[in-house]
Order: C-alpha cells, then structure tokens, then sequence
C-alpha cells in the first residue's frame, strides 16, 4: 500500500519533470523574451502537429526554439523569422493562417456561415409569425368565427 | 393546387439532413484516405539547399552542395538513436549495391557523431558521402521534422521527393521507383 501510495506521488511529479526539459533562453531585452514567447506560441511543431514548438519535446522543436533565438539576437523583424520557417516548413508552421487565395474561406468562412445562420433563422421565425397570424379564413369567416367565440 | 407547392418545398427541405449526411460522409471517406500526420514538404521542386558540413569522419573534412551534384542522389537524414533508423538500414544497403547511378548521402543529427561512426562500422555502411549537421542549419533548410527523412534529387538538384519514416522495398517500388523512371 505504502509503495503504492510513493508510485501514486512519484507519478504526480512527472509533469514537472517533461516541462523541465525545455530549455531556458536568456534575453537582454524585454521586448525579446515576449517576441520568442509569442513566436514560438504561434508556430506549430512539424513533428507533432497538434503543439506548438514552445510547448514540444520533440528534438525538431527544440532546433527550431534555438533557430528563433538565434535570428531574434540577430536583429531580424518577426515577419522575416515567420518567412524563414514557412519557406521551408510550408504554411502549416503558422498557426495564424496568411490571408492569401487559398486560406480566404479559411478568414471569412465562419462569418460567412454565422450570416448565414441568422439569415435563416430569421426567415424560420418571420415564418411561424406568419403562421400564427394567419388562419387561413376569409374576412367573412373570421368575422363569424369571432362572433361565435363571442368577440368583437 | 395553390397550397400544394409550399408542400413541395417541406418536402425538399426534408432532404436537406440527408444531403448534408451525404456531403459529411463524402469528406470524411476521403479524409481517411490521407494521413494526418504528414505534412506535405515545402522543398518538393525547389533545389536542394546550400550548404557546407564537416564530414562523420573528420579527416574527410567538409562537404558541400556543389561536391555532391551531378548524379541522382538519395539523402538521408538519420541517427544511430532512431529506432526507424536502424528498420531501414539493411534495405539502404542493399539499394547501395543495386542503384549504381544513385549517390548514397547520409545525413547525420549532430549529437550522435561517435555512435553513428560505430553503428557504420558494425552494420555497413550503404552512404557514398556522410555529412553531419553540426550547427544543426541543414535539418532546419530541408524543413526536417524528425528522423528518418529522404529526399530524392535528380542531377540538377532539384527535390523530387520527400519521404518521412523508414523506407523499405515496398515504400520504395510503389514511390521512388516512379520518379526514378522519370529522369533516368
């Protein structure tokens, strides 16, 4: 039980232990560590797509932290670093899509179905109003039907 | 007859879930036909990078792009550490005896040089050139995400293909053999 319980702790530690694996990277300026920060956040490791190359163990990330570290000492602009890895990973380094041709339904699709959604729903709810308003008699008809259920 | 189209039109909407179910499986069908995890190369038609890189055996010195073209060549990128590696290592053997026109390149991650030397000498070595990626710049220009990785280039340098994962007799008729037939 007692061993079960040290296996149980030794388990919740492990965590700890794989974050501890991503290096540390020193900057000079402030504005630095938050340009690496944001980079690193918004590029997507080739190897294991569903992460970001700042939250990757794997070793292709790792060369990729030091490639932005590297290029950011260098004095280069963000855009330039984005250029770089996306002429030679693609655009599918970048999780914040270029607007181009090709990623325009990308940029409005959603919108253009959320428009498009209201617009429906707009047209259903105009309908059934329509429904409940109209009975379908004539004025004659209706006037004896609000006769016989005693209304004026 | 006047209130027989608004039926018609429920009617058609009625298809509507279905036409949706249809369109839904249609994608999803064709989604299953693709693997997720590989991402197309952006260096496919693009020449190889430039590059200059010591050699696995120092007295050999450095390598450059320019040493390597002329022929068809096959470069692997590759590590003793990499368990596909070592999956795909007699089959490179025995393409290096069989493809007479293709030059062999080796490509190997930095920090392995000492067990990959050994891991030659034990196994055999299928590479004609054996580079290491020692500032690590090579990988990163070839848009590398792990190891093994092979890129086919024809005699102009040219990328025809890039390959993730182990290749083995199958991979390679059914993908490499093709391109192959295009430029021999």
């Amino acid at each position: 039980m007692k061993n079960l319980i040290l296996l149980f702790l030794a388990l919740l530690l492990l965590p700890v232990v794989s974050q501890a694996a991503i290096e540390e990277y020193a900057f000079e300026e402030e504005v630095q560590e938050e340009r690496f920060k944001q980079l690193t956040y918004e590029m997507r490791c080739p190897k294991c797509l569903n992460s970001n190359i700042a939250g990757s163990d794997a070793p292709i990330a790792a060369d990729l932290r030091k490639e932005v570290y590297d290029q950011i000492l260098e004095g280069r602009t963000d855009q330039e670093i984005l250029d770089f890895m996306s002429s030679r990973y693609g655009d599918f380094i970048l999780y914040r899509p270029r607007l181009t041709a090709g990623t325009l339904v990308l940029w409005f699709g959603p919108a253009l179905l959320l428009l498009g959604g209201i617009i429906i729903v707009r047209r259903m709810m105009l309908q059934s109003q329509d429904a409940a308003t109209e009975t379908g008699l004539t004025q004659k008809e209706q006037e004896e039907l609000d006769k016989l259920l005693d209304r004026d | 007859m006047s209130d027989q189209s608004p039926k018609n039109n429920m009617r058609l909407k009625l298809f509507v879930p279905v036409a949706v179910f249809l369109i839904l499986s249609g994608l999803f069908f064709f989604g299953l036909t693709r693997d997720p995890n590989v991402v197309p190369s952006a260096l496919v038609d693009r020449p190889l990078p430039e590059f200059t890189q010591p050699s696995l055996y120092p007295e050999e010195g450095v390598f450059s792009k320019q040493e390597l073209l002329g022929d068809i060549l096959l470069v692997n990128i590759w590590g003793s550490w990499c368990p596909p590696c070592h999956a795909e290592h007699p089959f490179f053997l025995e393409i290096s005896e069989t493809e007479n026109d293709i030059t062999m390149v080796g490509i190997s991650y930095d920090y392995s040089m000492e067990e990959d030397r050994l891991f030659l000498e034990e196994r055999g070595n299928p590479f004609d050139y054996n580079v290491v990626d020692l500032d690590g710049s090579l990988r990163i220009d070839l848009g590398v995400t792990g190891a093994p990785e092979t890129f086919l280039v024809d005699q102009n340098g040219m990328i025809l293909h890039r390959h993730i994962g182990a290749i083995d007799s199958i991979i390679w008729k059914d993908i490499f053999v093709p391109f192959l037939e295009q430029i021999r």
